[in-house]
């Protein structure tokens, strides 16, 4: 293509290298996940790539569209990997399957494929199998329990009967069902399986990973700061009104995918709002609803539900956030 | 000096590869006389110079060969001695394409003046000076090509201008006419600022340059230390900071609202090559007749010129070296703002600040363009503040009450977003095909109005003459009076009655 109209230099940024940055911040986390809980989370990022690249590939043939430069902008693995690790790493390969095709037929292309979808994709398929198969969505590894590579791979193509030896509840989940036990929060949190769990270095790997996007300025500050402060601010309040009931701020940052959702998941640019009040806005809420559902409502973690809900209001969102123009009053 | 200078940072804004140690290796050349000058009668923004020298006319160096028509319009001298050969619609360097009245001296080598006197502005007064300024033929050579005559007030709408900022920003990629200038005649520049700030009795004036040029950075300071009025100012190298309203917000901090001059806020703006200008007119009595360009690119000797208006660009280019590689496509202007010539064998004109021999990946984008995918990067670019990516979607779906609702208008056509988008949009072309939808749609409109108001006129009329007709027939049977009425009515009876007694008497007769 010659261009006769200006500007006749360009950045050297494409949607591809943002894309790809995305995934390297990705890898800490992943691999940190690997290292305390087993190689689960590969079988599954693995699998999601595979079935998104054959679903994306087919449904850019359907409908006509070019396939090289649609495939390689690696949106479609970015959505992958991040419905991949959000999965629990014992699930077996075809809820994998099934996750990552309805993220990308429904909620990509059913929309109108990349840059066109009105929900974040990943949260569209994490939320389908969380509400279709909440046992095995709510069934994480045991970071004690030691499995070998084989038991594994068999967990992976079978799936398993018996969950209790190698899988456990997450810590959200496991504090909001004793906490109906009338248990108060201290009593909870000094247990092994709270006390203990090292999912939070999954969350410091990944609060790395964001700060790379940052600083290589694919993501902007205003997402992850204030989706952070919101719910450090939230959850301090409630812990601070009833300390016996709510847990301390330090919980609600650490567990849950928090660190994974502030800089990967409420960051998607095509479903998120555009101007930097309406990110802030955005961020607010989401971190709101995901404090509510997390405290009041029947998921441990809320993410996806706060995510989709707050995609709906992004229209408003920007066109009631808009800037001023220079020079305009 | 102060340490820590303010200095009003805009929004976004880039920081792209300068390109500018290309052409500032050489120093400026005087490029000679060409055999032949094709002088454009549209060098500047406004109406076409009223030509007054016919075919055959021998012409001085100096004299002038078309009068500015009305306000905004510039004139035409001719840049060197020699004969007129013809008047005719020859290619011009014009984004259209299309070609335009140009006058052709044939050149005769000795380059005669006309008598050119010095201007005493100080005792012919100020209006008579801004009066010969209008046939001086200077216009912003910064490209914007204004005549520079409308900005020569000393008030604007009751403000009395107090800052004269010098715009030495020269923001745009690869060129470097006025850094040049600045580096080899400082001088001139200096005296010509002095010289404005006099006839115009600015309170202050400010030298606003990017920090990339250091070299004439040095020289302006070396330059000003004895000078109380003149001060400079150093801005980062962002492009666009040489906009007049981004350049005006670094210096001074100072936002210009909306459909507002800045000299309605007391600040006036010229480019450093129009100070010069108006110094060379008001000191020796030289019109506007030459300028600097600076050749760059991919050629062979890149440099910049000094060069006649009228000059075949080819000769130029030829004198330069040529292509490196061959490829035929030059831009006029800047990378960022610029547009690629339909050829080179048009004249050098008052706009022309750079060529640029195209690079090969300047032409060649092979990238594709994919959708949005809503990063608002070039949001955090624009320094408008605009929503480029709203403006996209608005253009592209045709939502023109929604694009001009979303500023489309406040857009400066900077390139910014399309320089950062990483979908590869090319936004700004989106955005001059919206503007040109809402103009044309304006003109229908505007004709619509015409011919609406002409059939509501033809129709009124029409009402009026029927009434009027009316009035006139009622009128002439109310003056028709009675007896005269009884008279006619009489005459009718009296002529009845003569044809019955006829007809009667030859039935007698028959029988």
């Amino acid at each position: 293509m010659i261009s006769n109209q200006s500007p006749f230099v360009q950045d050297t940024t494409s949607v591809s290298y943002i894309m790809f940055l995305v995934l390297v911040a990705l890898i800490p986390g992943i691999l940190v996940h690997c290292f305390l809980f087993g190689y689960g989370i590969l079988f599954n990022i693995i699998t999601a790539t595979i079935t998104v690249l054959i679903a994306e590939y087919l449904i850019l043939k359907a409908r006509n569209y070019p396939v090289k430069p649609f495939l390689t902008d690696y949106s479609a693995i970015v959505t992958a990997w991040l419905l991949a690790v959000s999965i629990p790493s014992i699930a077996p390969w075809w809820i994998i399957v099934v996750g990552s095709l309805f993220s990308i037929i429904f909620a990509k292309h059913f929309y109108g494929g990349l840059g066109s979808n009105l929900f974040n994709p990943a949260m569209v398929g994490y939320a389908i199998l969380l509400i279709s198969f909440p046992a095995i969505m709510t069934k994480w590894p045991s970071a004690y329990a030691s499995v070998s590579f084989g038991e594994e791979l068999k967990l992976f193509f079978f799936g398993i009967s018996n969950y209790d030896a190698i899988a456990s509840a997450t810590p959200l989940d496991y504090l909001k069902t004793e906490l109906l036990l009338n248990k108060n929060i201290d009593q909870v949190l000094a247990e092994p399986i709270i006390k203990a769990n090292p999912l939070i270095w999954v969350g410091i790997a990944y609060l790395l990973g964001g700060i790379f996007l940052i600083y290589k300025k694919i993501i902007t500050w205003h997402l992850p700061l204030t989706y952070l402060l919101t719910l450090f601010l939230v959850a301090s309040l409630f812990s601070l009104a009833n300390p016996n009931n709510f847990a301390p701020f330090y919980y609600h940052l650490l567990n849950g995918g928090t660190f994974l959702a502030a800089f990967f998941i409420i960051t998607d640019p095509v479903s998120g709002p555009t101007t930097p009040k309406g990110k802030i806005f955005f961020a607010f809420m989401v971190a709101m609803l995901v404090y509510l559902i997390r405290i009041f409502g029947g998921y441990p973690e809320g993410i996806a539900f706060a995510v989709i809900f707050m995609n709906i209001c992004v229209p408003l969102i920007d066109k009631l956030s808009q800037p001023k123009v220079f020079g305009h009053d | 000096m102060k340490l820590f200078e303010n200095i009003f940072k805009f929004n976004g804004g880039i920081q792209a590869e300068t390109h500018k140690a290309i052409s500032t290796a050489e120093t400026i050349k005087k490029f000679g006389i060409p055999k032949k000058i094709i002088l454009p009668l549209r060098q500047h923004i406004g109406r076409l110079a009223k030509i007054n020298v016919n075919i055959g006319d021998y012409v001085l160096k100096g004299q002038l060969i078309a009068n500015a028509d009305g306000n905004v319009s510039a004139a035409i001298h001719a840049p060197t001695s020699g004969y007129i050969e013809s008047i005719e619609k020859l290619p011009i360097p014009h984004p259209s394409g299309l070609p335009d009245f140009c006058v052709v001296i044939i050149t005769d080598g000795k380059d005669t003046w006309v008598d050119k006197k010095p201007i005493d502005w100080k005792k012919i007064g100020y209006q008579k000076t801004v009066e010969l300024l209008i046939s001086s033929g200077i216009v912003g050579l910064g490209g914007a090509t204004f005549p520079s005559h409308l900005k020569l007030t000393k008030k604007d709408h009751g403000a009395k201008l107090t800052t004269l900022i010098i715009n030495a920003a020269e923001c745009e990629p690869y060129i470097t006419c006025d850094d040049m200038l600045m580096r080899e005649r400082i001088d001139e520049l200096i005296k010509g600022i002095n010289l404005l700030h006099d006839f115009l009795e600015f309170e202050e004036s400010i030298i606003s340059i990017e920090d990339n040029k250091l070299d004439a950075i040095e020289k302006i300071k070396k330059a000003i230390i004895n000078e109380k009025n003149i001060s400079l100012k150093i801005v980062p190298t962002i492009y666009p900071s040489g906009d007049a309203k981004r350049l005006i917000y670094l210096t001074k901090g100072i936002k210009i609202p909306k459909n507002t001059r800045s000299s309605e806020l007391g600040i006036q703006m010229f480019n450093v090559a129009t100070i010069v200008a108006i110094y060379r007119f008001l000191e020796f009595g030289e019109p506007s007749l030459s300028r600097i360009i600076t050749i760059t690119g991919n050629i062979k000797k890149p440099r910049n010129y000094e060069v006649l208006f009228g000059t075949p660009l080819e000769e130029i280019i030829t004198d330069a070296g040529g292509q490196k590689i061959n490829n035929q496509t030059f831009i006029m202007g800047g990378p960022m703002m610029g547009f690629a010539l339909p050829s080179i064998q048009v004249p050098v004109t008052k706009a022309m600040n750079c060529i640029i021999s195209a690079e090969t990946e300047m032409l060649k984008n092979d990238a594709p363009v994919l959708p949005c995918i809503r990063c608002a990067r070039c949001a955090e670019a624009c320094p408008v503040e605009l929503q480029p990516q709203e403006l996209y979607w608005f253009s592209k779906s045709k939502q023109l009450d929604k694009v001009e609702e979303y500023n489309l208008f406040d857009c400066i056509e900077c390139g910014c977003c399309s320089y950062v988008c990483p979908s590869n949009i090319p936004l700004v072309q989106y955005y001059r095909f919206a503007k040109s939808e809402i103009i044309e749609e304006r003109q229908h409109q505007e004709e619509a109005n015409i011919a609406r108001e002409r059939n509501e006129f033809r129709l009124s009329r029409l009402e009026r003459e029927k009434i009027e007709r009316a009035e006139r027939n009622a009128q002439r049977r109310a003056q028709t009076s009675s007896d005269e009425k009884s008279k006619l009515v009489e005459e009718k009876r009296k002529a009845i009655q003569e044809a019955m007694a006829r007809v009667n008497k030859e039935g007698d007769n028959s029988l």
